[in-house]
């Protein structure tokens, strides 16, 4: 892989990743049918799910890279992740500030509810399952966005590895939040499709993870080392 | 203006709303059958779209002043699982459904069982419009003005015996007509019911349409009811079987999820679904940034219905 194609790839991801946020506020304005009958529920949808995709291909990029060697694949990984985490942070923005209306009260006024969105929020969090669910994955997502920096990954060293593999129970957490919001234990499909995706993201790194004996050497960015050539040397 | 053809007499006026249902149809047969004339056959087909306005509805004077939804919003956004689950699933799917020609089988205790043609059902009634407010279970909720008469008054025609203590409702489930019927997410046919109280209370309602016109098919065409006092899962859509009964009837939510959907399902700020709050709810149609609404006892019909549950722990009969 050259620096070019690194370079083009990453413009590619910057479009890809922003594309389903352009197409909300376009159709905020009301171009591409608008945001339907329910706009709220629609910027939640979409970003709990463009959110999820993307954390799905951060976790891709591990085992793609393990099994083909292209090692430079990695410098992919952080730049999906903020975007998972970017998307996953408006997910949160638009239940607490759009559907709740947490800052409505300074706005509107005081509800005629009886209770305010902030206790409502609360009250979600800590007794609704789901929310408490995917509002501790989002709490965990957030040291790992903090760190993800090269500085960080450097002072950290090891412990970097350690540090984010907090990845895989965010990504446990995400889709037990996605799958509790079904309404129908019956109505499992999509859900269900992306707890087979993770169930193999998460098998090939076990399966990495058994074969490469006792101490494993984890995979973290520096300690990539250069796939084995069998050439002989020429000179 | 272009005139299509010289009657002098509107559309509207000469559309009774047991007619206005696949005139086409009917007019192809009767011009097969040698009786009429296929010129006539011509320039009834010619008819404009507004044959699908029904003809002679009545303001109900009980309705809710608040704002409508539009006719867009009401008819894009809507849960027929038996198009699909998605909200937009249904307005995208529902054109294979055929609301002509209809039948309703009446069966159970009641005296005058058997099929009966969407015609049958709908002549006697004089058509009214009601705008009642909708509370879905998840929280969202529309204005909507229904077209249709009383479900009481179609219901008595079948002259229910003591033995009629609950009446249950079924959806239609062809698979050749609604593509969701592949997936098992919910029993099919989609089953509901009411006790005989309930269907018999005046508010409970028979709808054929809305905003004046024809039922469009993802509302639930041709026929459905109206509880507006329950989540909106409890009224049915497509109906195919009215079945009166001395036992409650098995309901479809209530078999998916017992835990979440029980038999009554009224609406009840103060009883939660066990995943979310009830206490308000999103009025669609506001955009944006418009606050949530509490939601009402009974959808803000209690002072009709309350009476309905004298007696009845709502907390435990959710």
């Amino acid at each position: 892989m050259t620096h070019r194609f690194v370079v083009v790839s990453k413009v590619a991801i910057w479009a890809a990743s922003l594309a389903p946020l352009g197409l909300l506020v376009l159709q905020g304005f009301g171009y591409f049918d608008g945001l339907g009958a329910n706009p709220v529920e629609q910027i939640l949808n979409v970003c709990g799910k463009t959110g999820i995709n993307l954390l799905m291909l951060t976790l891709c990029i591990t085992p793609i890279r393990r099994s083909t060697g292209i090692n430079r694949l990695v410098s992919f990984r952080r730049l999906l992740g903020l975007f998972a985490f970017f998307y996953l942070t408006l997910h949160f923005l638009t239940y607490a500030l759009l559907d709740l209306g947490l800052l409505y009260p300074l706005i509107y006024g005081p509800t005629a509810a009886g209770v305010t969105p902030g206790q409502q929020l609360l009250a979600d969090i800590a007794e609704r399952p789901y929310i408490t669910v995917g509002f501790t994955a989002l709490m965990l997502l957030i040291p790992l966005a903090v760190t993800s920096t090269r500085g960080f990954q450097r002072r950290l060293g090891r412990n970097w590895t350690k540090l984010h593999r907090l990845v895989y129970v965010v990504a446990v957490l995400g889709l037990v939040h996605y799958w509790w919001q079904i309404k129908s234990d019956r109505d499992v499909g999509e859900p269900l499709f992306y707890a087979i995706v993770l169930a193999i993201l998460l098998g090939a790194r076990l399966q990495h993870w058994l074969v490469h004996a006792k101490p494993a050497v984890p995979a973290s960015y520096e300690r990539v080392e250069p796939p084995k050539t069998h050439e002989k040397p020429t000179h | 203006m272009r005139k299509r053809y010289d009657t002098g007499i509107k559309p509207s006026e000469i559309t009774p709303e047991s007619a206005f249902v696949n005139r086409r149809a009917l007019l192809t047969t009767a011009v097969a059958a040698g009786l009429l004339p296929s010129i006539m056959a011509c320039e009834a087909a010619t008819l404009p779209a507004s044959g699908d306005l029904f003809a002679n509805v009545k303001k109900w004077p009980g309705s809710t002043t608040e704002k409508a939804n539009t006719f867009e919003e009401i008819s894009s956004y809507n849960n027929f699982y038996e198009f699909g689950t998605g909200k937009s699933d249904p307005a995208a799917n529902a054109h294979t459904l055929k609301p002509q020609p209809w039948s309703v089988q009446v069966s159970g205790a009641a005296a005058k069982t058997g099929t009966f043609t969407l015609e049958d059902i709908l002549k006697p009634h004089d058509l009214e419009e009601r705008i009642y407010r909708l509370r879905c279970v998840e929280a969202w909720s529309m204005v909507i003005p229904w077209v249709g008469f009383p479900l009481a008054d179609l219901l008595k025609r079948f002259e229910p015996t003591s033995q009629a203590k609950y009446v249950q409702f079924l959806t239609l489930a062809d698979r050749g007509q609604m593509p969701g019927i592949r997936y098992s997410v919910l029993e099919w046919p989609y089953r509901e019911g009411l006790t005989i109280e309930e269907a018999m209370h005046p508010l409970a309602f028979v709808a054929v349409g809305v905003y004046g016109r024809v039922m469009p098919n993802q509302n639930g065409a041709p026929i459905r009811t109206v509880i507006p006092w329950k989540y909106g899962f409890k009224s049915c859509k497509s109906i195919v079987r009215i079945h009166f009964t001395d036992t409650q009837p098995a309901t479809s939510w209530n078999m998916a999820a017992p835990q979440e959907y029980g038999f009554y399902s009224n609406v009840h700020p103060n009883v939660d679904h066990p995943r979310w709050s009830q206490a308000t709810e999103r009025r669609l149609g506001g955009g944006l940034f418009a606050p949530r609404i509490p939601t009402q006892m009974f959808n803000g019909y209690a002072d009709q219905v309350a009476s309905l549950y004298t007696g009845l722990d709502l907390v435990k009969n959710y």
